[in-house]
């Protein structure tokens, strides 16, 4: 059983949740400031997820993102401030501009891409695994996705596979209660998600995803088992979005009221409040960490919109390796 | 210099063995690919490599295209140079989205930070009855398809050289093998062929004729004929592989020629074939004596029923057809 250090991931953890929650805070108004073209999905209320999985992993691993994917790559250890310039479409950014939002990959750190299509990354991720196992290695990968995407046919596929070949892969669900503007309860016939795990040999369980330990423990333990060869696992971490799907949603399709009921299980003040009562926080420390969240994002802001526009004649650069194979 | 005489099959299969034995990051998946037939898939290409490199470097897999094309894409960004058969080509649809969203676009759009050197071996291609769903030629979809390398090779040499050409590239390359030339016999002399380098097929004087893979071996034979009959000495130029093309060399045949043919198997409506003589009449108006001519497979799913197959798909008839018409219609 997998052990959930809480002072010290506890601390590391509510460091990187307020570091995010700023960042993504600012997506709508940067949005609303024109400087974010096409969408940008930001995942305010489900910090808890990335920042829980990416304690568990090593340099090694690998992970594969979705639309929804700038936590993702963050609490990966993606750096704020050129994450920041590949959104608002300049030179530093990671892609150089030719991404945006839903196209931010970062090789050297196992990162294959947030991704524009909805479930793709569950098969990227698996051929990552593939990868591992061939080349011996004991790396492993892990795939964000939605409760929408676990409805793609290439879902059912992956766990087959991962399943028949063992491949060190954990996939991880957020089920975040809404495919875009659909309600899960309307979209998925069968609600217990994990059942779709356990139909193909894949050990599932559900998580709190508001809770940081939680979802840390499922992830270090399905990590572990992949590692030692014992072939995937599928997590099933509830959460919620606070904002919309996107940048100006006009949320239409779901309650105020059951917007608040989430807030009040918000993974930030509830780590925070248990960080205080143990005694493993003060008061003046929370505070400092909040101070420095605004800080590196508004640092990582300044950094991106001081950034140069690429050149339009990189607009045709890097579709194909330019170097001719011997 | 060694060389041996071998159908398209045991060159492939040949090539898979040579890379295998030299690439340790390549791997071989597919359906069905080691105990089938002759133990090596629905053609044989991949006979006895699991007995040789065993089942962790070839790999049987379940029937999911999906998966195994996304799948592959995911290894190929992780330093494994996949190789991964789809049975027929017509197949790869269920997997476009590995294939077009992304491996077509995982290096761009990350700022080329990754390789993707993934090879996809398929056929397509018409002739042996096996109607609408096993018998496209899909290369011109996969060409138009910016960050694909599309090969199509027409001989057994070029099938064992561009096949060790695609899994030393980086970018992901999709291998289209014909399924009606499988036990073509040539000969080989077991080198690389690079991307992007046409064959000429046979020399020429008089009229260009490009094609590929069953249209090329019709279309030598229709130049014989040509020959033969009416003293016309056509030169037909294989391109090999159909992204990168090489347009130099149709160029520099047509301006000796001033006459062109091209001939290919995919639906002749916005075919490659279009891109070819579009091209040569922007590049090459004034050196031409007559409008380019284009065969193509008829705008309809291929039929099952012989005298139908034959009647959608550009036959030796047809391309004999054009090239003395092309020759008729000369001096502009």
């Amino acid at each position: 059983m997998a052990h959930f250090d809480f002072n010290q991931q506890g601390l590391d953890g509510l460091k990187m949740m307020s570091m995010i929650r700023q960042f993504e805070s600012r997506m709508p108004i940067l949005s609303e400031e024109g400087l974010i073209r096409g969408s940008t999905h930001p995942s305010v209320g489900m910090e808890a997820v990335a920042t829980g999985v990416s304690l568990a992993l090593g340099p090694q691993d690998s992970i594969a993102s979705n639309h929804r994917g700038h936590a993702h790559c963050l609490a990966r250890g993606a750096d704020p401030a050129r994450t920041m310039a590949e959104i608002l479409g300049r030179r530093d950014g990671y892609g150089g501009g030719k991404g945006g939002s839903m196209h931010i990959g970062v090789s050297e750190l196992g990162i294959l891409g947030t991704n524009g299509i909805v479930g793709a990354g569950i098969g990227l991720a698996t051929g990552a695994a593939l990868a591992a196992q061939i080349q011996g290695t004991d790396a492993v990968s892990v795939v964000y996705f939605g409760d929408g995407a676990s409805n793609q046919g290439v879902m059912s596929e992956a766990f087959n596979l991962a399943a028949i070949w063992q491949l060190p892969v954990v996939f991880v669900c957020e089920n975040n209660h809404y495919a875009q503007s659909a309600p899960i309860e309307k979209m998925i016939a069968q609600p217990d998600l994990k059942q779709r795990g356990l139909a193909y040999g894949v050990p599932s369980v559900d998580v709190d995803g508001m809770s940081l330990g939680e979802t840390y423990t499922a992830a270090a333990e399905g990590v572990e088992r992949a590692r030692q060869g014992r072939g995937p696992s599928f997590i099933i971490a509830d959460t919620y979005r606070y904002l919309g799907h996107m940048a100006g949603d006009t949320e239409i399709y779901r309650k105020k009221d059951e917007v608040e009921q989430w807030k009040a299980k918000d993974p930030i003040a509830r780590l925070a409040a248990e960080l205080l009562d143990a005694g493993v926080l003060t008061m003046p420390d929370w505070e400092e960490i909040q101070i420095e969240a605004v800080r590196i994002v508004q640092e990582a802001e300044e950094f991106a919109r001081n950034s140069a526009f690429p050149d339009p004649a990189e607009a045709t650069q890097d579709v194909y390796k330019k170097e001719v194979p011997a | 210099m060694n060389t041996k005489t071998l159908t398209t099959w045991r060159a492939l299969n040949s090539a898979l063995t040579d890379i295998l034995r030299d690439t340790p990051e390549a791997f071989i998946m597919g359906e069905d690919i080691t105990s089938w037939g002759t133990g090596g898939g629905i053609h044989g290409v991949t006979r006895k490599l699991a007995k040789e490199f065993g089942a962790e470097r070839v790999r049987d897999t379940p029937i999911s295209e999906e998966v195994l094309i996304s799948a592959a894409v995911g290894a190929a960004m992780r330093g494994s140079r996949p190789i991964l058969e789809i049975m027929y080509s017509d197949f790869s649809f269920l997997g476009f989205d590995g294939i077009i969203n992304q491996a077509a676009k995982s290096r761009y759009m990350f700022g080329g930070q990754f390789d993707c050197p993934l090879v996809i071996r398929t056929n397509g291609g018409s002739g042996v009855g096996k109607a609408g769903q096993h018998s496209q030629s899909l290369e011109t979809l996969f060409a138009h398809i910016p960050g694909l390398e599309v090969a199509v090779p027409g001989t057994p040499a070029d099938a064992y050289g561009l096949l060790r050409t695609a899994v030393k590239s980086d970018n992901p390359t999709i291998f289209l093998e014909h399924k009606n030339t499988y036990y073509d016999k040539g000969e080989l002399d077991f080198r690389p062929v690079p991307f992007g380098q046409a064959r000429i097929a046979r020399e020429g004087t008089d009229v260009t004729v490009v094609a590929t893979q069953q249209l090329l071996t019709r279309s030598l034979v229709a130049a014989e004929r040509l020959q033969a009959e009416h003293g016309v000495s056509a030169e037909v130029i294989d391109p090999r592989t159909l992204y990168p093309f090489d347009m130099e060399t149709v160029l520099t045949s047509v301006r000796k020629t001033r006459h062109l043919v091209v001939a290919h198997e995919a639906v002749r409506d916005y075919g490659w074939g279009a891109e070819v003589a579009s091209t040569v009449v922007e590049q090459a108006w004034a050196e031409l004596d007559a409008p380019p001519v284009r065969l193509g497979g008829a705008r309809t799913p291929i039929p099952y029923s012989e005298p139908l197959e034959n009647a959608v798909i550009p036959g030796v008839d047809q391309v004999f057809d054009a090239l003395r018409e092309v020759r008729k219609a000369g001096k502009l």
